[in-house]
Parts: C-alpha cells; sequence; structure tokens
C-alpha cells in the first residue's frame, strides 16, 4: 500500500517534471510567460511530490516491511530507528531517491529566488533542473526501483517485482540483512548527504551557465547569481570529502584516511574542477576574461557530478563486467555524453560572443597565477579521472588483442589495478605547485604585477620560510619532500596572515578602530576575500597532516602473549587482557585492553575491538587510537586466540601530526562559511559597481 | 699432500657449518612486519582495491601466510611478487608494469598537463602581444593613479569606502 503511494507519486513526479521542462521550453520559445509560469509551478511541485516518495520509504523502513526488497537488504528489526531512517541512503535505490530529493529541494529554493532583472533566465534553469531530476527519476522507476516487493510462487520461487505477479502471493521475509555495519557510523550517516547535496548545488550553477549560454546573456550576470551557489555547493562537497576521510581513518582500520579508491576519487574530481571553477570566475569577474574556460569547467563539473553519483553508490567501474551487467551504467554513461555533447555544442555556438578583448599585461598578475592554478587544478583531475578509467580501459582493449592475435601482446585485455603509488607521485609536485601558489598569488595585484613588484613583496616571506627549512633541517629533518613542504606551508602561512595584518592596520590607520575590531569590520566588507584567506590557512593546517602522515607514518605488527610488549619509536604497547562477549544489538565483540607506555612512562589504556555482524556477517575494526596534535598511536587488533592468556596479533600505527588534518578541516570550513555567508546589503554592491560607469560614461 | 688435503676438508667443513649457520639463521619465522613489507606491495586478488597488509578477509589473511612461507624458503622480495603476479595477474599490482598498453597510463598524465602548459603558454603570449605594443604610448594615462604600484587594490577600496562614510 505504502509501497504503491511511494512508487505512484514517483511516476507523478517524473511526468510532472516532463511536462514543466516542455512548459519552460515552450514558454521561452514563444515568449509566453503563462507556460514560464506553468513550469514553475510544475518545478515547485517537484518537491513535495519527492518529500512523499523518501517519507514513504522511511516508512517502510521503520516498520520494517521486509516485503520490499529495499528494506530487507538495508534494515533490520535490531537497528535502531535513526539507523533505520539514514538506510535511506544506505542503499543505491535508496541513494538514489534521496539524490533526487535534494536537487528538487535545490532547484525548487532558487525557483523561488527574485527573479526581477534575469527573468530571461528562468525558463532555461529550470528545464535544466528539471532535465536532471526527470532523468534520474527514470533510473528510479525502471532500473533501481526502491519499492520493488517480493512474491512467492506456488511452487515456492520466490522473485522480485513492483505489482503481482499471476499465480504468486506476498512474501514477507522474517528480518532483513541489516545496514552494512561499516555505514553505521557517524561519519557514514552525515557523509553521503553533504556529498549528495554538495553534488546536486553544483547544478545550479550549471543551469545558470546553460541558461546564459541559451539566452545570450554571455556577460557574468550567471556567475554573480550563482556565486553563492556555487560556494554552498563546494562547502558541501569538500565537508561530504572531509567527513569520508574521518570515517575512513576511524572505521576502515587500516591506519589511513584517503587509498585513492576509484570511490573516493569520484567524489574529489568534481571538487578539483569546482575549485578551479571558484578561482577562475574571479578572474572573469574582475577582469572580463576567460568566459569559454569557465563555462567549459562548469560543465566538467557538471558531468562529474552526474558520473561521481554513479561511481559512488554501483562500483561498476571495477570492471567491465560489472557495467555491462547493470542497465544502470549504459544509461548514466548515454547521459552524461548526451548532456556533455549538448553543452560543448551551446558553448561552441556562442563561442564569439565568449571572446574577450581584455588582454593579460602581466605574466605575474594575479590571473596570470590563477590560470597556473586552473592547470595545476585541471592536471589533478587528469591523473585522477585517468587513473579510475584506464582499468576498464585496458580490459576493453582487450578485445583488441583477441581480434588481432600480433597484437595480444600489447592488448592484453588483463585487468590491472592503478593504485595510490600512481597517483601520489603523479599529484604530489602539483599539490605542492599549488601550495606555491598559494604562497604567491595573494601577493600579486590584478593586472598590473610586474616581476619586480612581486619580488619585492615576496622575498621576506620567502628568506623567513627558508629559515623555517633550515630550522628542520638542524633538528633532524632530512626527507626533502618533507622540508619542500614544511617549507611551503611557512610560506603561505606567512603571506596569508601578512594579508590580514596589513588590510586590519590599514583600516586601524584609516578608521581608528582597535585592532580587532578593524579584523572583523575588513573581513567582513571582504567576505570572499577573507573567507579565502582562512580556507588557504585551513589548507595549509591540512596539509601538516598529509605530510605528517603520508611521510612519517610508521607501523609494526606482532602477536603477544598477555603482559607481553610491542615496541614502535618511543611507544610500548602492552597486552593486557582481551574479552569475547554478544552484545544486545547483534555483535559479537572481540576487545583488547592494552596499556600504552611513552618513552617507559605509562600514558592511557587503548581498547581496540574488532565486532563481528551475525546478521550481515561481517567483521568491523575499531582501532584504540591515542590522539592528540603531535600524533596518533593507532592500534589494531588483527587477530587473537580463542584463549586470550595465548596471546593476541596487534597492528600498530603511528601517525605523527594527523590530528592537524582535522583541524585544517575545521578552519577549512569555516572558511568556506565566511565565503558564503550572504550579504545584509546586497543592493550597495550593485549601486557601487554602477558609479564608475556613470563617470566614465 | 695428506695435509693438505685434510686441511682442505676441514675448511670445507667449516665452510659448510658457516652455510648451515646462515641457512639457520634464516630458519625463523619472518616476523610480520617482513611479511607486510610485502603485503603492503601487493593488492588483495579477490576484494577490490585493498592492499593486502590491511585487508581482514581469511583469505587475504592465508596469503599473508604465504608470503611468510616464501620468505622462510629463502625467496626474494621480488620472486614473492612475481609468483603472485603469475598467479593470479598483474592487478595484484599497486601500479600496472610498464609494458604494452600499460605505459599509457604513465604517460597520459604528463602528456596532458605538457599539453596544457604549452597551451597556457602560448595563450599567455597571443593575450600579452598586443598588450605590450599597445601599452607603451599611452600606458601612463592608463595605468592607475597609484604613485606606488605596491600598493594594494584593497587599500583604495578601503579609501573608497571612507570617502563614503
Amino acid at each position: 500500500m505504502i509501497a504503491n503511494l511511494g512508487y505512484g507519486t514517483l511516476i507523478i513526479t517524473f511526468l510532472v517534471s516532463i511536462y514543466g521542462a516542455i512548459a519552460a521550453y515552450i514558454g521561452a520559445r514563444k515568449n509566453q510567460p503563462s507556460w514560464v509560469d506553468s513550469a514553475r509551478n510544475a518545478m515547485l511541485l517537484t518537491f513535495p511530490l519527492l518529500t512523499i516518495t523518501a517519507l514513504s520509504i522511511i516508512y517502510l523502513l521503520i516498520s520494517g516491511h521486509y516485503e520490499v526488497q529495499y528494506v530487507t537488504e538495508v534494515s533490520s528489526s535490531s537497528m535502531p530507528i535513526y539507523l533505520r531512517v539514514t538506510a535511506l541512503w544506505g542503499g543505491q535505490a535508496g541513494s538514489l531517491i534521496f539524490w533526487s530529493w535534494l536537487m528538487s529541494a535545490f532547484a525548487t529554493a532558487v525557483t523561488l529566488r527574485k527573479w526581477d532583472r534575469d527573468r530571461e533566465f528562468l525558463p532555461w534553469v529550470i528545464l535544466v533542473s528539471l532535465v536532471t531530476l526527470a532523468f534520474f527519476l527514470i533510473l528510479s522507476i525502471f532500473v533501481e526501483n526502491p519499492f520493488v516487493t517480493f512474491w512467492q510462487s506456488a511452487t515456492g520461487n520466490i522473485t522480485t517485482a513492483m505489482f503481482q505477479p499471476a499465480g504468486t502471493t506476498l512474501y514477507i521475509p522474517q528480518d532483513g540483512n541489516g545496514l552494512n555495519p561499516l555505514l553505521r557510523h557517524p561519519g557514514m550517516i552525515f557523509h553521503p548527504p553533504m556529498l549528495y547535496l554538495g553534488f546536486v548545488a553544483f547544478v545550479i550553477p550549471y543551469a545558470f551557465a546553460m541558461a546564459a549560454l541559451i539566452t545570450g546573456r554571455t556577460d557574468d550576470r550567471w556567475i554573480r547569481i550563482t556565486r553563492r551557489w556555487t560556494l554552498v555547493a563546494w562547502l558541501f562537497l569538500s565537508l561530504g570529502l572531509l567527513l569520508g576521510m574521518r570515517w575512513a581513518y576511524d572505521v576502515l582500520g587500516w591506519g589511513g584516511y584517503w587509498a585513492w579508491d576509484p570511490v573516493e576519487i569520484a567524489a574529489f574530481m568534481p571538487w578539483l574542477t569546482g575549485t578551479a571553477f571558484l578561482h577562475s570566475v574571479m578572474i572573469q569577474e574582475k577582469r572580463g576574461m576567460l568566459k569559454q574556460w569557465n563555462m567549459v569547467l562548469i560543465i566538467l563539473t557538471y558531468d562529474l557530478v552526474i558520473f561521481g553519483t554513479f561511481l559512488t553508490r554501483s562500483g561498476v567501474l571495477s570492471s567491465v563486467h560489472a557495467f555491462a551487467q547493470s542497465a544502470i551504467g549504459p544509461l548514466f554513461f548515454a547521459f552524461i555524453g548526451l548532456t556533455f555533447v549538448a553543452s560543448l555544442s551551446l558553448l561552441s555556438r556562442r563561442w564569439n560572443d565568449l571572446k574577450s578583448g581584455v588582454e593579460m599585461t602581466s605574466w605575474f598578475s594575479r590571473e596570470a597565477l590563477f590560470l597556473l592554478n586552473n592547470l595545476l587544478f585541471v592536471g589533478i583531475f587528469v591523473v585522477c579521472f585517468w587513473g579510475v578509467i584506464f582499468p576498464v580501459i585496458s580490459e576493453a582493449m582487450g578485445i583488441v588483442g583477441q581480434k588481432i592475435p600480433t597484437l595480444a601482446g600489447v592488448f592484453t585485455g588483463q585487468k590491472v589495478t592503478v593504485g595510490p603509488p600512481y597517483y601520489e607521485r603523479a599529484t604530489g609536485p602539483q599539490f605542492a605547485g599549488l601550495l606555491l601558489l598559494m604562497g604567491i598569488a595573494p601577493l600579486s595585484a590584478w593586472t598590473y604585477s610586474t616581476r619586480k613588484t612581486l619580488s619585492n613583496a615576496i622575498w621576506k616571506p620567502l628568506v623567513a620560510s627558508l629559515v623555517v627549512v633550515a630550522v628542520l633541517w638542524i633538528t633532524g629533518t632530512r626527507t626533502w619532500p618533507a622540508l619542500v613542504g614544511f617549507g611551503l606551508c611557512a610560506l603561505v602561512t606567512l603571506v596569508t596572515l601578512f594579508e590580514f595584518w596589513r588590510a586590519t592596520w590599514a583600516r586601524h590607520k584609516t578608521h581608528g578602530e582597535n585592532l580587532l575590531q578593524a579584523l572583523w569590520n575588513m573581513a567582513g566588507k571582504n567576505r570572499r576575500r577573507y573567507g579565502g584567506y582562512i580556507i588557504h590557512i585551513g589548507v595549509v593546517l591540512m596539509a601538516l597532516g598529509i605530510i605528517g602522515i603520508e611521510l612519517f607514518q610508521t607501523e609494526t605488527q606482532g602477536t603477544i602473549p598477555q603482559g607481553g610488549q610491542i615496541s614502535l619509536g618511543q611507544y610500548t604497547v602492552q597486552f593486557d587482557s582481551l574479552s569475547v562477549f554478544n552484545t544486545t544489538d547483534g555483535r559479537n565483540v572481540a576487545r583488547a585492553v592494552v596499556s600504552v607506555y611513552k618513552n617507559g612512562k605509562y600514558v592511557g589504556e587503548l581498547h581496540p575491538r574488532r565486532d563481528y555482524y551475525y546478521e550481515s556477517q561481517q567483521p568491523m575494526t575499531i582501532a584504540g587510537v591515542r590522539s592528540n596534535m603531535e600524533d596518533d598511536l593507532y592500534v589494531i587488533l588483527v587477530d587473537w586466540q580463542p584463549l586470550s592468556t595465548t596471546g593476541a596479533t596487534f597492528k600498530i600505527y603511528h601517525n605523527p601530526l594527523v590530528n592537524w588534518l582535522w583541524l585544517g578541516g575545521f578552519v577549512f570550513i569555516l572558511g568556506t562559511l565566511v565565503a558564503s555567508w550572504p550579504d545584509k546589503e546586497p543592493e550597495l554592491v550593485v549601486l557601487r559597481k554602477a558609479v564608475p560607469a556613470v563617470i566614465k560614461a | 699432500m695428506f695435509k693438505k688435503s685434510s686441511l682442505a676438508i676441514l675448511l670445507t667443513l667449516l665452510f659448510d657449518l658457516l652455510v648451515v649457520g646462515v641457512v639457520s639463521a634464516q630458519q625463523p619465522t619472518p616476523s610480520d612486519d617482513q611479511v607486510n613489507a610485502i603485503a603492503k606491495q601487493l593488492y588483495c586478488p579477490v576484494c577490490e582495491n585493498i592492499p593486502l597488509d590491511v585487508c581482514p578477509t581469511t583469505a587475504c589473511a592465508q596469503w599473508r601466510e604465504l608470503i611468510r612461507q616464501k620468505l622462510q624458503e629463502g625467496w626474494t622480495e621480488q620472486q614473492i611478487k612475481d609468483y603472485f603476479v603469475q598467479q593470479y595477474g598483474a592487478r595484484v599490482l599497486g601500479t600496472p608494469p610498464p609494458k604494452g598498453i600499460n605505459w599509457l597510463v604513465y604517460l597520459v598524465p604528463p602528456v596532458a598537463i605538457l599539453a596544457g602548459i604549452y597551451v597556457l603558454y602560448h595563450a599567455f603570449r597571443s593575450w600579452k602581444r598586443p598588450a605590450q605594443q599597445a601599452d607603451l604610448p599611452p600606458s601612463p594615462s592608463q595605468a592607475p593613479a597609484e604613485t606606488n604600484p605596491a600598493q594594494d587594490e584593497y587599500i583604495k577600496r578601503l579609501e573608497d569606502e571612507v570617502r563614503k562614510r
């Protein structure tokens, strides 16, 4: 009953979306506002409709309707209520509905904005949003239907179908399989919604970009309207990535936070192009340049969002065979291909309109440095994209080897792994390049920087950061990538703090405010700039953590009897006891108690454990972590003998500086919040812009 | 003669003892760290993208034991890696072995980045050239009315704001 209601509203939403898209098209083409209004209403209707669909799934999950396949797959009666609610995004079918629901929420919010001066964009923004939504609804209705139900035939065969096949009765399993234990962590509860919010929010600037291309209003109006949307999208995407990293660190039990897994990279790629876009739109706003490039970036980001959604849940790219088996893969690729080609053809139609008459005046100007920044972000993206798709290409090309025996040695069709060593080597120098730019660019000015002005500005912080490197060298740091990394971190920190200081001091002098007031007001007046600088500080802090764990991580493993000890660097871990017990929520827990000594001094107790979930028959490793700003001691219970006195195997990681990564994450998000916080007086900006134009005229 | 040959026998025996000593020094079970050092570089042949040293499945535990056994038999790191590749294919390696089509893995990113640098360089030049020519005579009038070029634009904006108040 509820399943039918949910499915029914899903179909109605799809029809409404299609109608809305057509109405928007007619309204825009024939210039009939009544059609546009109708399209707008259709757009607004999708949100309540999808809310009904999403609530239907949540109801089925909470009330334990195990006859619905999705409910059986992702929930069980032993799960607490909040986990059953969040199981909405615990599996692919539910995630797609959740995605559509968020997409509709964002598109609705955009539709409800004031459209006074840019009404010609409205129908096209609706069209793009609804076409995107309709695509996801097609997937939900025809391929990944979350309401599919179990049916049992007279012979006892169990099948799944939306509607009752002839000669079958409803089959209700006793209980569900339960949510994958790895997904029960708080990080995983919030990580997908954040990531999805980031994904869907990027559809909005793309929709405006397309509207600008179609209507021919190719000035930077669309960029100004979507500036905040883009920042919000970026905020959520960054938050999603950070939560995912934290989740991996806490739950996956391999002592790290990032494994360059295709699923991680899928979410990272739109972030990379989105970050490039955030920087390059500033060049368009300030200098009127790079209009074509910004279009390319936002188109790329949109299609990477679709690609990412598809990759994160399906894991389809792991193998050609998996891809061919599921109908969802070809559909996704068709949609990505279509939107990409359509967007690029629109862009090529307006290519000449987007040319700017403005010239680059200096190699050392801010815009030139921003272009280098774009090159590096896109370079990292190319490395990531190629690493993700190469295994599939390699496997698929095996056909060539089969058909042409002489080429069999080249096109072996062998499945290969493109793992962390590839990504680390290829992206490491580029990340370092980005840090360097972060240190230089704030000192350059738009248009007029020359080599002389820039070197005048940079030599002091450069010398200071070289002093930092020298101190590190003297105190025994000999790893040269670390020295380069720490040196760059010092440079960015000094330059950024100097920028804050300089502006605060200038305001203090001119306004007579005290320094704190001056800092607050100065940052408040130009939140995007200073929010951006806070983000840079966040990146530096994160870089410290990354350098620490990537270059200085040490590990050891050993089996020790009760009372035995393992040493790693300054630390000694002593195995005190182990208990194995069952919990009421269906887990078998093996929990060790270990004492930690640092330089022979007792510093505390850790409880690494292994939870085994009976329902899903999956183990989960929970590390015991002693954490402070200097380092983490990360202890994993690898194995144990039935009698704890016999012994247990522990793996111990020493992760220096890793907490700076999480601290940096907080600062990063704080900076993004500052940059995207709504302006109190948006009209003033317009007024200020208008004044010079009048004077010129 | 006899003396010489008995010396030779003695030396041979001593040498044998030494060899036995070395061999028996290899006998103790290799430590977990020695096993993990190799397992770290290999990927679980059944799970996707999980290095063998951290994979929690039973199959992977058995593979780690296999590494230990091979180490004990005196195999080198390279021999063990080769053995795994032979048994389970190139996918067990962290990066594709550079042969055949796999070269593309290593060539495409640098080529793409170099192409990017080339495009950017040319774009810069084409942007800059007309600007330089046009810039020379009228530059005093075009340049902002700043005496100090290092003065940043936002200080100017701060001053604008002061004037507005």
